[in-house]
């Protein structure tokens, strides 16, 4: 009975951990997919979802009694789309420039992640102004201008005026309102602090199954939300006109545009899709714990792995990678494993060694080395008659 | 006739080689004898420590400039390499049978066995390099024999950071967690903390980075060298062409995992402290940014970048440790966007008309390979007489 109830809660458990790595690495491997390209800055956008659903909690409570209950539910869609659209404008500013450099992509991506880490702690409306000013004159600008027939040939100069011009008077504006509002206007957002999400009444407490045993409803919550992004990612990509067409590029992105696919459209459109899904990602990690500027590193390396494992042919091998992956790390991690195996001791010992969070990972590492020897391409390797898959 | 060329050209290379080595020797005396008469103490063991960071950039440039390999889990081997000499430090000094201090606070009551060999010092200096060496090599056998490359391979060796941080991390009894190894006394019966042994590790540092850039520089020169960036540009064809890259992989990995300890313990020695941090994920890609600034492909460019970005970072961190990040996130940005080959590499394109452009020098631009082409220069010579 007791070893029953270990294995479904391990069971329960590994489901839970591996439904977050999912949500989590959804998005990351339909980009991976399509363009080959790891994002690395995909926890801070994870990050960026978690702060979306702090800040939506917090503009509920000012609303009052039934609607400060409901946020979490308007949070959702805010953080895909603030998500989303940070994810069109790292696509169109940075990494449209990179396609076919995967690595240098990587590394870039790399320095979008520390920015906005730093960007989390430091926000202030100073900042948050002085950004938009700069924006506005500098884009603003470009956007006058270019519509001079001689534009390319003054580009060089334009730039090197309008940098430099843009960036001081937005850094004056900035100064000025620091030295005037003081405090008021100077006081980070966020700070280096992890802010906390509360859960609202109806996902506090849990479902018991038996015995000791229960669910609770938060992580019954992430299953379910991670079921219905599954269900619709599924049907976008199966059904939808845009679908078919990502579908189409990701097997075979050459072909596609001879027959007139749009795909320079259908990357931004991806990559959006792909940072919307952390943004909701984002969303089920708040309710998990405190959220803070590194909460996107804790889980990107894990849902990395999940794409290694899962192979970029087909969405399911994410599905299985992820719900492997947290099964086996709740198992060895929670010291299930050695409680089973405890009358051969050696084996005990071995696995008692590995029964902590941290090393569970070790343990996770090497079985992944393991499992590429025999599927390097993971468990749906891309098909196809490439040499450079 | 053609023999005679190639004899000619084997001379002229030589020559060049020569040269080449006493401007090295030449930068490595200056760095020995001249510059603590200008710096000293804090800056000048700034100075080792960053020239000890400059082997790893090495190491990186090695794998990632030549045989286009991104590894973002050199950390783990750097560490490994500083760990094996903290090792030694931590024992060097303690009486046979007692133990390092921060093992009786956790209550061991052994020497756990692995520690037991770095007691003697001729081991841990070989373990320094050796350890990495090997599980560079194992990891690479591992991956290289499957064809995994580029992007997952990245990711791959990032998350062998993840794993060695965490094992490091969590083991308090074996390696004294986050704290780390640090508190060193003697080495070979000399105090550390001492001037004149912090002046023979600046000193040994210069020369292990002169002798790095050697064994590099012989390793991408010549028949190797042409296979590793053969992988590099193309590696299907290459394999077409009847090689099998995992082996040259394997090789060249494992032997900047060893460049990796070296550079590790060099580091660890000047610095008094190695700890799980340098196993951080971020200092990792810190390494493939000082050879991405410096140039990549370019030794003499990892170096270059390595010193730079040290130097900018310790400058800046200074003056505003608040918004140093974002300085580095635009420092990845600028340099994969703007200048894909480094400050080298744009020294030699934009820097060299530059600067034609303000000494007024006259260059008429041609064609690269004719310039090079020893027959077209044979015509000219023989043209000329």
């Amino acid at each position: 009975m007791l070893i029953v109830q270990g294995l479904l809660e391990g069971l329960f458990n590994g489901l839970s951990i591996g439904a977050v790595l999912l949500v989590a690495a959804l998005g990351l491997a339909i980009v991976f997919g399509l363009m080959g390209v790891i994002n690395m800055a995909h926890g801070e956008f994870m990050m960026l979802g978690a702060y979306t659903t702090f800040i939506v909690q917090n503009v509920f409570k000012t609303f009052g009694s039934p609607w400060s209950e409901t946020y979490i539910i308007f949070a959702l869609p805010v953080a895909f789309l603030l998500t989303a659209g940070f994810g069109i404008l790292l696509e169109r500013g940075v990494i449209r420039y990179l396609y076919g450099r995967p690595l240098e992509t990587l590394l870039a991506t790399w320095g979008v992640s520390l920015i906005l880490q730093q960007f989390v702690r430091s926000v202030n409306w100073v900042l948050a102004i002085a950004i938009v000013i700069f924006s506005a004159l500098f884009f603003g600008g470009l956007w006058f201008i270019a519509k001079r027939a001689d534009y390319d040939r003054i580009k060089t100069l334009v730039w090197t005026i309008m940098l430099p011009l843009s960036a001081a008077i937005s850094g004056a504006i900035g100064f000025v309102l620091a030295q005037t509002f003081k405090l008021t206007v100077t006081k980070p957002w966020f700070g280096a602090q992890n802010v906390d999400v509360t859960a609202p009444a109806w996902l506090r407490g849990g479902v018991r199954v038996f015995g000791t045993f229960q669910i609770p409803y938060a992580r019954l919550f992430i299953i379910i939300l991670t079921a219905a992004c599954m269900a619709g990612i599924y049907l976008f990509l199966q059904k939808s006109k845009w679908g078919l067409r990502i579908r189409s590029v990701t097997q075979n992105r050459t072909m596609s545009s001879c027959l007139g696919i749009p795909t320079q459209q259908v990357d931004s459109l991806t990559f959006a899709l792909g940072s919307g899904l952390a943004g909701i990602a984002g969303c089920a990690i708040s309710l998990l714990g405190s959220v803070g500027p590194n909460t996107g590193q804790n889980y990107v390396v894990d849902t990395f792995m999940v794409v290694v494992v899962g192979g970029v042919g087909k969405l399911a091998g994410s599905v299985v990678a992820a719900i492997a992956i947290g099964t086996v790390n709740y198992f060895v991690g929670s010291g299930t494993i050695a409680l089973l195996v405890q009358p051969i001791k050696p084996l005990a010992d071995f696995f008692t060694f590995f029964a902590t969070a941290s090393m569970a990972k070790v343990m996770v590492f090497f079985l992944i080395i393991s499992f590429l020897q025999f599927r390097p391409g993971g468990i749906f390797p891309q098909k196809g008659r490439t040499v450079d898959a | 006739m053609v023999i005679n060329l190639g004899n000619r050209l084997k001379g002229k290379s030589k020559n060049n080689l020569l040269i080449e080595a006493g401007i090295v020797v030449g930068i490595a005396l200056v760095l020995i004898l001249i510059v603590p008469l200008l710096v000293q103490g804090f800056r000048l063991n700034m100075l080792g420590r960053f020239l000890a960071l400059a082997i790893a950039a090495l190491a990186i440039d090695l794998i990632w400039g030549y045989t286009g390999l991104l590894s973002l889990g050199h950390g783990v081997f750097f560490a490994l390499g500083g760990y094996a000499i903290a090792m030694h430090l931590q024992l060097a000094p303690l009486a046979p049978g007692t133990l390092p201090e921060f093992m009786n606070l956790y209550g061991v009551t052994e020497l756990p066995f692995f520690w037991q060999p770095f007691a003697s010092f001729g081991f841990s200096a070989i373990a320094v390099l050796v350890i990495p060496l090997l599980l560079g090599a194992a990891l690479g056998y591992l991956v290289f024999r499957n064809r995994i490359r580029g992007v997952y391979f990245s990711i791959l060796t990032q998350a062998a950071t993840i794993v060695f941080f965490n094992f490091f991390n969590g083991q308090q009894k074996l390696f004294n967690g986050t704290n780390g190894l640090t508190n060193y006394k003697t080495i070979l019966g000399a105090s550390v903390s001492e001037p004149q042994t912090q002046f023979v590790f600046y000193t040994l540092t210069i020369v292990f980075l002169a002798a790095t850039y050697a064994l590099c520089r012989w390793l991408t020169s010549g028949r190797f060298g042409k296979l590793l960036v053969a992988i590099r540009d193309d590696e299907s064809r290459v394999r077409f062409s009847g090689y099998n890259p995992t082996g040259f992989k394997v090789v060249v990995f494992g032997i900047s995992a060893a460049l990796a300890g070296l550079s590790g313990a060099m580091f660890t020695i000047q610095t008094g402290l190695i700890s799980p941090r340098a196993m951080d994920i971020a200092f990792s890609i810190e390494m493939v940014i000082w050879v991405a600034v410096g140039g990549r492909a370019s030794l003499v460019g990892a170096i270059l970048g390595a010193l730079v970005v040290n130097f900018g970072k310790s400058l800046l961190s200074e003056q505003f440790p608040d918004i140093w990040l974002f300085f580095q996130g635009a420092l990845f940005l600028i340099v994969v966007t703007v200048l894909p080959d480094g400050l080298i590499g744009w020294l030699r394109t934009e820097g060299m008309n530059l600067l034609d452009k303000i000494f007024g020098g006259k260059h008429i631009a041609t064609y690269p390979s004719l310039e090079e082409d020893p027959e077209v220069q044979r015509e000219r010579e023989t043209l000329n007489k």
